[in-house]
């Protein structure tokens, strides 16, 4: 009882003094962006078959831009779909192909007229696109259906899907074109407060069949893959999450690793190898490119604005020399880094030059491409894109989202939790409430306006308190953000749109099954005709645009390394994307909030529904 | 002019008589398949003795057994469980997605899903699955059909997507189904009690076979419709529909029905486990007293004698003739519950062990 009181009593006192931390704080109103400056977001390269034509994907102005090597001159600049990501040279050098994330198509341009001939529907939220080296099939990999398209690039016909990881996102094909390797995103979801699971997709081309699955584990959070012109040595970029443990030992580097795997006959088997330094982190291991004769491994950092030259026999030899696992020993990386190069901000994908002399680097944040001379390791140019020079306050909480320079030591930014503003799949142990206590899932940060407070106690009345002293304190360990910095970073999360909702009909309708899923949603009466309290209608609690009555209950899902039963009620808003549920993730799907997590009903009435009724129940919810 | 009548009367007579005869000249007992019988049971690499089901996918073959899903590749076995991450121990029911790969598990618990390797398992608690008991599965293109003990379901694979067929939105009378058989543009289940459902994929639509008769136990309208409804396997192939129950099987064309008993065809029994159709002429039977081959004429039956227990085969001719056939070899059991075709292979699901038909001639 005593100690009952006085955790009450130590959360009221927090509360106050984080309203007094927020009033003193500058607001931030959630509204438009303040600029219609069209960024560009280069994020990712490819080379026409000759080397004379740079490709280059720009996120955020939907542009594929054709770029003249020898110069840097911007020669072109192609419409595509919405928030292109990837971009693939068919081997004959007449089309290009472009993943549309947001669009769920790959555009297809004509390299002789310069335009779009068509555009071939994939998954939802295609990302990583190769070509064979028959130039006949087409490899997209699928983010929000965790798959591959199998695609005939004659016909634009997807012949098949292919299970891939979850948060499937990019590709490599080896030299010879029988492989494909898939990386993904998200942790494969498994047992809850279980070590993260990831695995390397691998395809048989000829088959175009799954043929292995690599496994990972401690792995979440996949990058860039590459694979040698020999086939013989892999390298992935990749995080690995502390998320077990309290997030109370930042200063020990307990909450993230940034690491490769290597992987391959020249490893013979599977490495892991950390990237990191003693006392400095390089976060986000985005972009990987092997050199021509493997002698170099270069990684784009893209929260640390750096990229790595690995040289590559030391590291095999010192991991041959290493009987035990040493990803998580950072002394490690002194034996076989052998530059760190300075490049402009949040690179991305990183390309090498077919005769391998020129490491191309996509700046996503400052619209330019680094060029590095690969023999002296060193940056020799820099090509700038055209994006506009002035710096929005959108884009600027675009940077500091990105950027891992306040964490202790650079370890991490915001980015590494919300990857590509989206979520981990992980849970937390994050408050300074005990260790093991208020285990936390991660929740969708798009679209939040109207959902505060945050947090799942509902304790952060604002973001800017939720992004200001609590990352500052709880997280970072560092130096804190300025209160402009904190405003426009505030800006930015609080104008982060929504993805379009994969599960609604094109039309706008709702099917059979989501029309009966919304009746249920909404009902006020049972199946027996007695009402439903209040408190226990869907409807009630997810009420209003974004599906939140933004308070908080106790619906039955507290657990005993909960302090309080009572959680926020959180917003709906594409909930089928962030399995899994629950404030602490115990539910896998969102079956498993009804079928094991509600027996008494509080979470919602449900145990009078039909297995028919629960599947329409979730139908609709998939629409939101 | 009586010449004329007499060989144009000929003419539509002789390919009549013919057909009544297996094309071939060879002798009855030499056109019918030979095997010898390799058995596999605990004592040499299976998990289980009771085999359910059997799938063979190229070089490799699947055996559900009550004690695991069994993979016999390179002359080993390899055995999944649900320390794997399958969904229960008790394997019902296989299908391969020829696109992927993919292995598609029914099981006591649950359906599991394996693809190079890696194990997901759907149940009625964590997905729209509509019970965990999975008698049968099929694959149709994207959807993944399963008949349970409440009812059919349909996953979408590329939406997640679960649909729900049964009492409420179908003419099942009955939910417990048994198996499905996907094709082209069918989808049929075998519903235990309820007969067979056809589902026609391009309209949505459902209908229903059943006894014409409504007797359990006595046939009165022998090919006026499906033999029985307590339906225990499908079977679709070349728009054939192949129908199994504890009291005869059947044959549908589309048009017409064809109904075997024991008694007056080469059945070796009623009580049929599972019935697989070769083509619209073909077929094997899995019954509880050995396997039956039907080549649309003839039949042929491997089995261990009921009597002595040593290996027998014998062929039952057009006219009812039956002709034992000397072998050395028989499956396991007579007890039959499944069968898959490697080539011109056979491989069994028996109640004392999984059996490899090696074809002879």
């Amino acid at each position: 009882m005593r100690r009952g009181l006085g955790i009450a009593l130590a959360c009221a006192a927090a509360a106050v003094a984080l309203a007094l931390l927020s009033a003193s704080l500058p607001h931030v109103q959630a509204s438009a962006p303040d600029s219609d400056e069209q960024y560009l977001s280069p994020s990712e390269m490819a080379f026409s078959p000759d080397g004379r034509l740079l490709y280059v994907v720009c996120e955020r102005s939907d542009q594929l831009l054709v770029v003249k090597v020898k110069d840097g001159t911007v020669l072109y600049r192609i419409h595509v779909g919405h928030i292109p990501r990837t971009v693939a040279v068919s081997p004959d050098g007449r089309q290009v192909f472009v993943s549309n994330s947001w669009d769920d198509t790959v555009s297809v341009i004509d390299t002789a007229t310069l335009s779009v001939t068509r555009k071939i529907q994939t998954g939802a939220e295609p990302y990583g696109v190769v070509v064979d080296r028959t130039g006949k099939t087409l490899y997209v990999a699928n983010r929000i259906t965790s798959d591959v398209s199998v695609i005939d690039t004659a016909t634009g016909v997807e012949r098949k899907r292919l299970l891939a990881g979850h948060g499937a996102s990019y590709l490599a094909i080896s030299a010879d074109g029988t492989r494909v390797y898939c990386t993904h995103v998200y942790p494969r979801i498994g047992e809850q407060r279980t070590v993260p699971q990831s695995e390397v997709t691998v395809i048989d081309t000829a088959r175009e069949a799954v043929v292995e699955r690599i496994p990972l584990e401690g792995v979440a959070g996949m990058f860039h893959v590459a694979v040698s012109t020999d086939g013989r040595l892999g390298v992935i970029g990749q995080m690995r999450p502390k998320n077990l443990v309290p997030l109370a030992h930042v200063e020990h580097g307990w909450v993230f690793g940034h690491s490769l795997t290597v992987f391959g006959a020249d490893a013979g088997g599977t490495i892991e190898v950390p990237v990191d330094e003693l006392e400095h982190y390089y976060s986000l291991q985005y972009g990987v490119a092997i050199a021509p004769d493997k002698s170099h491994i270069f990684v784009s950092a893209s929260g640390s604005d750096i990229v790595t030259v690995i040289d590559t026999k030391r590291l095999l030899a010192f991991a041959r020399s290493r009987r035990k696992p040493f990803v998580n020993d950072l002394s490690a990386s002194a034996n076989y880094v052998l530059a760190r190069i300075a490049v402009g901000k949040n690179p991305r994908g990183v390309l090498m030059s077919p005769d391998g002399k020129r490491l191309y680097v996509a700046n996503r944040m400052d619209d330019t491409l680094s060029v590095i001379d690969t023999v002296g390791n060193k940056s020799v140019g820099t090509i700038d894109l055209g994006g506009p020079k002035n710096i929005t306050a959108l884009r600027h909480g675009e940077q500091l989202f990105t950027t891992s320079r306040y964490a202790f030591q650079g370890q991490f930014s915001c980015a590494n939790c919300h990857i590509d503003s989206t979520f981990d799949g992980l849970t937390w142990d994050l408050e300074p409430d005990g260790f093991g206590q208020d285990i936390v899932d991660n929740r969708l940060i798009e679209d939040l306006s109207g959902t505060e407070p945050f947090k799942w106690n509902g304790g952060n009345p604002s973001l800017t308190v939720e992004c200001g002293p609590r990352t500052e304190k709880y997280f970072y360990r560092s130096e804190s953000y300025s209160e402009k910095e904190l405003a426009h970073l505030v800006f930015y999360i609080l104008n982060l749109p929504l993805r379009p909702n994969r599960f609604r009909l094109s039309n706008g309708q709702l099917t059979d099954a989501q029309e009966r899923g919304k009746a249920i949603f909404n009902r006020k009466v049972n199946k027996f005709g007695k009402p439903i309290p209040e408190g226990n209608q869907c409807s009630y609690c997810h009420s209003g645009p974004k599906y939140t009555s933004q308070l908080q209950f106790d619906v039955g899902t507290g657990k005993w390394t909960d302090r309080s039963p009572i959680f926020d009620t959180p917003q709906l808003v594409n909930v089928a994307l962030t399995a899994p549920y629950l404030h602490d993730e115990s539910a896998r799907s969102l079956e498993e909030i009804w079928t094991v997590f509600n027996p008494r009903d509080r979470h919602g009435m449900s145990s009078d529904l039909t297995k028919d009724e629960l599947n329409d129940l979730i139908e609709y919810l998939r629409t939101l | 002019m009586k010449l004329r009548m007499l060989t144009v009367l000929l003419l539509l007579v002789l390919p009549l008589a013919a057909a009544e005869k297996p094309a071939t000249a060879k002798p009855v007992a030499t056109a019918m398949p030979l095997f010898r019988w390799e058995n596999f049971t605990t004592a040499n690499g299976l998990p289980d003795n009771h085999v359910f089901t059997v799938l063979v996918d190229r070089d490799r073959v699947w055996a559900g057994t009550e004690n695991g899903l069994a993979l016999y590749e390179h002359g080993n076995w390899k055995v999944f469980t649900p320390a794997d991450g399958l969904a229960h121990r008790a394997v019902l029911s296989l299908a391969l997605d020829k696109r992927t790969g993919d292995l598609w598990v029914g099981t006591m618990a649950g359906l599991s899903r394996i693809s190079a390797g890696r194990i997901d398992t759907y149940t009625q608690l964590n997905s729209g699955l509509s019970n965990d008991v999975v008698y049968g599965v099929g694959v149709q293109d994207d959807f993944v059909w399963t008949a349970t003990a409440a009812g059919a379901s349909r996953l979408d694979t590329r939406t997640g997507e679960w649909s729900l067929y049964n009492e409420r939105n179908t003419p099942m009378a009955e939910i417990w189904v048994y198996a499905v058989s996907t094709g082209p543009d069918k989808v049929y289940f075998a519903v235990w009690g309820s007969g067979v459902l056809e589902y026609t994929i391009a309209t949505g639509r459902w209908k229903d076979y059943t006894d014409p008769d409504g007797e359990n136990e006595i046939v009165l309208f022998k090919d006026q419709g499906l033999i029985h409804k307590i339906t225990t396997s499908v079977s679709y192939v070349d728009k054939t529909l192949w129908a199994a129950t504890y009291f005869g099987d059947s044959h549908y064309d589309g048009r017409t029905w064809h109904n075997f008993m024991a008694k007056d065809s080469g059945l070796p029994s009623n009580f049929t486990n599972q019935v697989r159709g070769l083509d619209a002429t073909r077929a094997w039977f899995c019954t509880d007293k050995g396997l039956a081959y039907y080549d649309g004429v003839n039949w042929a039956v491997y089995r261990p004698a009921l009597d002595t227990g040593k290996p027998e085969m014998y062929i039952r001719d057009a006219d009812g003739k039956i002709t034992p056939v000397p072998v050395e070899t028989a499956p396991a059991h007579n007890y039959i519950l499944g069968i898959d075709f490697q080539g011109d292979d056979v491989w069994v699901a028996t109640a004392k062990g999984l059996s490899h038909g090696v074809r002879q001639r």
